[in-house]
Formats: C-alpha cells, structure tokens, sequence
C-alpha cells in the first residue's frame, strides 16, 4: 500500500465518524460543526479524483458560507431547543440506514464497473471546467443562476419579519 | 491508485448515515444538515464516476458544481422557512409541525 492509499483510507474513516457525530450528537451546534468538517473532508476526498476544482469549491461554499448560514438559524432559534428530547424512531432509522447501506454497498461491489479497462485519470482543471460549463452546460448554467436569485429572494421574503409580529 | 468501488463504499456509508439522521433526528435544522449528508454522497459518486469512466468529459463534475448550488439554494429556502416555523409555534421539532391547514 502506498502512502496516497494510505492516507485515503485515513480521510475516509475521519468522514464517516465525523458523519457519525452529525447524527448522534446530542448538541445541535456541535451536529453543526461536525457538518462542516464532514464537508470539508469530502472536498479532500476530491483531491484523491483529481478535481482539485471542485475540492476548492467545496471548501469555500460549505467551510465559508453554509457553516454561517447554519449558525444563525441555531443562534435564531431558541437555546433550550439546542436539546433534543428522546427521538422514537431511531429504531427503524437504524434499519433504514443498514437496508440502504447494504443494498448500495452490493450493487457497488457486484458491478463490473470498468469492463476490464485501466482508467485514465486525468486532472479536471479549472480550464477544462470552465469550457464545459460555458459550452455545452451553458443553458443549465444560466438556470442555476435563476434559481439562485429566486431562492435568494425567496427566502428574504419567507424571512421577513411582517406588521405586528412579535 | 484507489479502486473505484472504496469511493462507492464511502459514497454509500455516508448516505446510510444521512438516512439515519433523516429519519431519526426531530430538530428541523438537523434534518436539513442530513438532506446536506445525503447530497454530499450522490456528489461523491458522481464525481467519482466523472474521473473514472469519464475522462475528459468531466460531466460528473459539473453535475457535482450544480448539486452544490442547488443545495445551497435548498439549504437557504429551508432555514427561511425553519425561522417562519419557529416564530409562529416556537418549535422547530418536525413532529409538531403538523397542521397543514391553518
């Protein structure tokens, strides 16, 4: 095993326990935290696929802008809320959570994905990136755009506080 | 080189665990940081895939950039509503926020 492998099998046992503390953690701001590193994680993980790109762009959006996002709505919302009372359903959560993981798992290992070929691993530069996106995805990209700014103002208008609300 | 089926064991481990907490965790903010999990994974797979089978074409990528912005649209939409939820019942626990109908 080399040392890339090595520290690959390293960065995805972080990712999952990490992942681990998201959903079990009692404290919800902690939950929080361990979101954002689980994404950062993930955007290491993208180093080892060579979309260095992509592992920056993921980096900056969940490391920079949703971990602010998230951390206001739990400021926003009351702190006695920030203790989660006995949850009933954990119980079938668990089962849920194994059948996919089993039934994702399989279907990982059982398909011959490559055919018998080496892949090529290319690095995904910003250069390649940028003709994709701005040639055949241009159209999807100018829709995202939309999106975006109806999401924005959508949410400014949900957040809004109206006449005579406490 | 890492086989492209540990980045799907990886990919499929953190979907199982956003399922989990989809399922089982009742504060609404908690449930948008799973719906985070889970897409986080599909842009692991797709990505891998992109590298792997794809080489050149880079389309898995660029189906990662755009899951990354519309989950930061989602992410958005859903703790504006979060907010709204929680100044009219002063809850954010998903269990009380049943009444469709006001």
């Amino acid at each position: 095993m080399t040392f890339a492998q090595g520290t690959f099998y390293v960065l995805a046992a972080a990712t999952i326990i990490s992942a681990l503390g998201v959903v079990v953690v009692r404290n919800v701001v902690y939950s929080a935290l361990l979101l954002i590193l689980t994404l950062s994680l993930t955007g290491l993980v993208y180093l080892y696929l060579y979309a260095d790109f992509l592992a920056l762009v993921q980096i900056l959006i969940y490391g920079g802008t949703v971990s602010v996002l998230l951390l206001f709505a739990l400021m926003l919302t009351r702190p006695e809320q920030y203790r989660v009372r006995a949850h009933t359903q954990w119980p079938l959560a668990i089962i849920a959570a194994i059948v996919v993981f089993v039934v994702l798992a399989y279907q990982a290992l059982a398909t011959d994905w490559l055919g018998g070929r080496t892949p090529v691993l290319e690095r995904a530069g910003p250069d390649v990136l940028g003709e994709q996106l701005f040639g055949p995805w241009a159209v999807p990209f100018e829709i995202a755009s939309v999106v975006l700014l109806v999401a924005l103002l959508g949410a400014l208008i949900l957040a809004r506080r109206t006449e005579g609300e406490s | 080189m890492i086989p492209l089926e540990h980045f799907l064991l990886l990919s499929a481990a953190l979907f199982a665990i956003g399922t989990y907490g989809l399922l089982a965790r009742r504060n609404a903010v908690l449930v948008l940081i799973s719906i985070e999990l889970l897409l986080n994974a599909v842009a692991i797979n797709l990505v891998a895939f992109a590298t792997y089978l794809d080489p050149g074409r880079v389309a898995g990528i660029i189906i990662a950039i755009f899951v990354i912005t519309i989950a930061a649209a989602e992410l958005g939409l859903g703790l504006a509503i979060v907010l709204r939820v929680y100044r009219l019942r002063s809850s954010v626990n998903v269990d009380e926020v049943d009444t469709l109908r006001w």
